[in-house]
């Protein structure tokens, strides 16, 4: 008897465990049928065109909230993949095992756990209010503090990935260590660099939170960087809060641009680094 | 100088320049959390000379009468984040535990590739969601029927509004649920081989393999795994503020309106019109992160101890 009771105990703690994976992603199909099923009326060309418009009045398009964003990434990905990439290089070339570098890991993995508000937050308190008003430069920088944990993380796993005989084959060749990094070492992870970095632009593209009190939002074109600015995810959030029908509807309608664009970054990244693993 | 020199010099300058420049990079790390610790305790000092630890424990928040108090959305954070917690925890290690000792190769590698979608889609997306597909279902179906059945506990009392205490909860663990899974997956990928045959050749069936071998060797790590996600439940701003109810009340039934720590930020900091205002909301902010940075910490202390260590391997 005993034996078929642990028989039992077995195809039922496993078909749990199946369940358990069945109920995941019942949300993920939920999100994302409802947001094609209610986005995909309104996204035409002239949501991609027009700016918003007052309320009442019909038509209207996101046009400056998806140039804000890409904009905003933009400056992000100019200070915060650099400094990443850099970081990366000591961690991997330089310093692998002492007690410093051992810190310096440690710190970034706590980092990306710090919650993105508060860095929009310092960000505020430290340049909103030096520079007297909100500004696209501030919302990017505050997105740019959330992506250099993500690139040193991921481009720190692709330099280790590189073997140990292409560099030494440079220093054999008498070429100098830093030339060796940046010619031969950083090459040879250059697809997987990519990647990492590419997820990390498509983790900061959806954040609300960090431009609240940075980028502001902006119902206009911003004409220059010290300037607030439209970001599609702040506009999805001002429409989604508002109590008018229409602005719901631009809501599900950007929510469905915002997606396909972090999809795709995703999705390209993931693909791209799985055909260079196989 | 003769040519050998010349080039024997270039090469240190170029080494001793990449070096640096690496190094400071690495240090802009270490300088970035200092600053983000230094920039929040200066910025709050006002309401911190004003209130003092009662701060912590005042139940009111009412910037008309300048009196601050942080319980609300402390309790409302805590709260929301433990129902997430105690849905997404035990789901997201059956998930892991699935894909990793169960699922054949392609399955793992569609179902996780589906997981990480769930962790890609942005905060205010599934706020969005919540507000107009989550909470009338929670209104309408799922709250009334937990009232009928479960009513006699004081949770599920009072009428039910849909945003609320457990839309917050309930977003949150859709969120944190990747974080789980993934963390969980890494820390049992780590577990041996050998002990996995170890336990069969015992003649354990597939879940004592699974109890005994897995489970067992990588049970810290697990629980580092549950503590990172609750780490971005806490924190998490965008969903819970749009849903959660924003009312600063501490009310026993999970249906009621509340508030988080993160949600008072995200709505009221650009209306705080005078600087003790804004220097509360910053307190509340620092309490965050010191909460936050504690149980990162810690997380990352068990997670590195059972699946990879600081990674560091042979140089060259």
């Amino acid at each position: 008897m005993k034996k078929h009771r642990r028989k039992y105990v077995n195809a039922l703690m496993l078909a749990l465990f199946s369940i358990a994976t069945l109920i995941a992603l019942v949300p993920l199909f939920g999100v994302l049928g409802y947001v094609f099923k209610n986005g995909v009326m309104d996204v035409n060309l002239k949501f991609f065109l027009d700016l918003p418009v007052p309320m009442g009045m019909t038509g209207g398009g996101m046009a400056n909230a998806i140039v804000g964003t890409l904009i905003l990434i933009a400056i992000a990905s100019v200070l915060g993949i650099p400094i990443g990439i850099l970081a990366a290089i000591y961690l991997t070339e330089y310093d692998r095992l002492s007690w410093f570098s051992t810190l310096i890991r440690f710190t970034t993995d706590v980092l990306t756990g710090i919650p993105s508000i508060i860095i929009g937050i310092v960000v505020y308190t430290a340049i909103v209010v030096k520079m007297k008003h909100f500004s696209a430069f501030s919302g990017g920088i505050a997105l740019a503090i959330i992506m250099i944990p993500v690139v040193i993380r991921s481009t720190e796993e692709m330099l280790k990935l590189v073997p140990h005989t292409i560099r030494e084959a440079g220093y054999a060749l008498g070429i100098p260590r830093w030339r060796t990094i940046i010619q031969i070492v950083l090459p040879t992870a250059a697809k997987g660099i990519v990647t990492g970095s590419m997820l990390a632009v498509a983790r900061v593209a959806g954040e609300t939170a960090p431009l609240l009190f940075t980028a502001l939002g902006n119902q206009y074109w911003a004409h220059n960087l010290n300037q607030p600015i439209a970001a599609l995810p702040l506009s999805i959030y001002e429409y989604a809060t508002s109590p008018y029908k229409q602005w719901h509807e631009q809501a599900w309608a950007g929510s469905l641009v915002l997606i396909f664009l972090v999809i795709i970054l995703n999705a390209t990244a993931r693909l791209a680094f799985r055909t260079r693993n196989n | 100088m003769n040519k050998q020199d010349k080039v024997r010099t270039r090469t240190a300058i170029g080494d001793l320049t990449l070096r640096l420049l690496t190094l400071g990079m690495a240090l802009v790390v270490v300088g970035l959390m200092i600053w983000i610790g230094w920039q929040m305790y200066v910025s709050s000092q006002e309401s911190i000379a004003k209130f003092g630890w009662s701060f912590l424990t005042n139940r009111v928040w009412d910037p008309v009468k300048e009196n601050f108090g942080a319980l609300p959305f402390i309790y409302g954070t805590l709260v929301s984040s433990l129902i997430a917690l105690a849905l997404a925890g035990p789901i997201g290690v059956g998930v892991a535990i699935f894909l990793n000792e169960m699922a054949s190769r392609k399955v793992r590698s569609v179902i996780s590739f589906l997981v990480e979608l769930l962790a890609a889609i942005p905060s205010v997306v599934y706020g969005l969601w919540a507000i107009f597909i989550l909470a009338p279902m929670l209104r309408n179906s799922v709250e009334p029927w937990l009232n009928k059945h479960l009513g006699f506990i004081p949770l599920f009392q009072g009428s039910p509004v849909g945003l609320g205490m457990l839309a917050g909860g309930l977003i949150l663990a859709i969120m944190i649920l990747p974080t789980i899974a993934a963390i969980s997956r890494e820390v049992m990928a780590a577990v041996p081989n050998t002990q996995r045959e170890a336990a069969l050749a015992l003649g354990a069936t597939k879940w004592e393999m699974i109890r005994i071998a897995v489970l067992a060797y990588s049970k810290s790590g697990i629980l580092g795994g549950v503590m990172l996600g609750l780490g971005r439940a806490l924190g998490e701003t965008m969903a819970v503020t749009m849903v959660i109810g924003n009312r600063p009340d501490i009310l026993p039934s999970l249906f009621a309106p509340a508030y988080s720590m993160a949600a008072v930020i995200a709505n009221e900091f650009t209306e705080a019109t005078y600087s003790l205002y804004l220097s509360s909301l910053v307190e509340i902010g620092l309490i965050l992160f010191a909460i936050t940075l504690v149980l990162n910490a810690l997380a990352r202390l068990l997670v590195w101890s059972v699946s990879r260590g600081p990674k560091g391997g042979q140089l060259v």
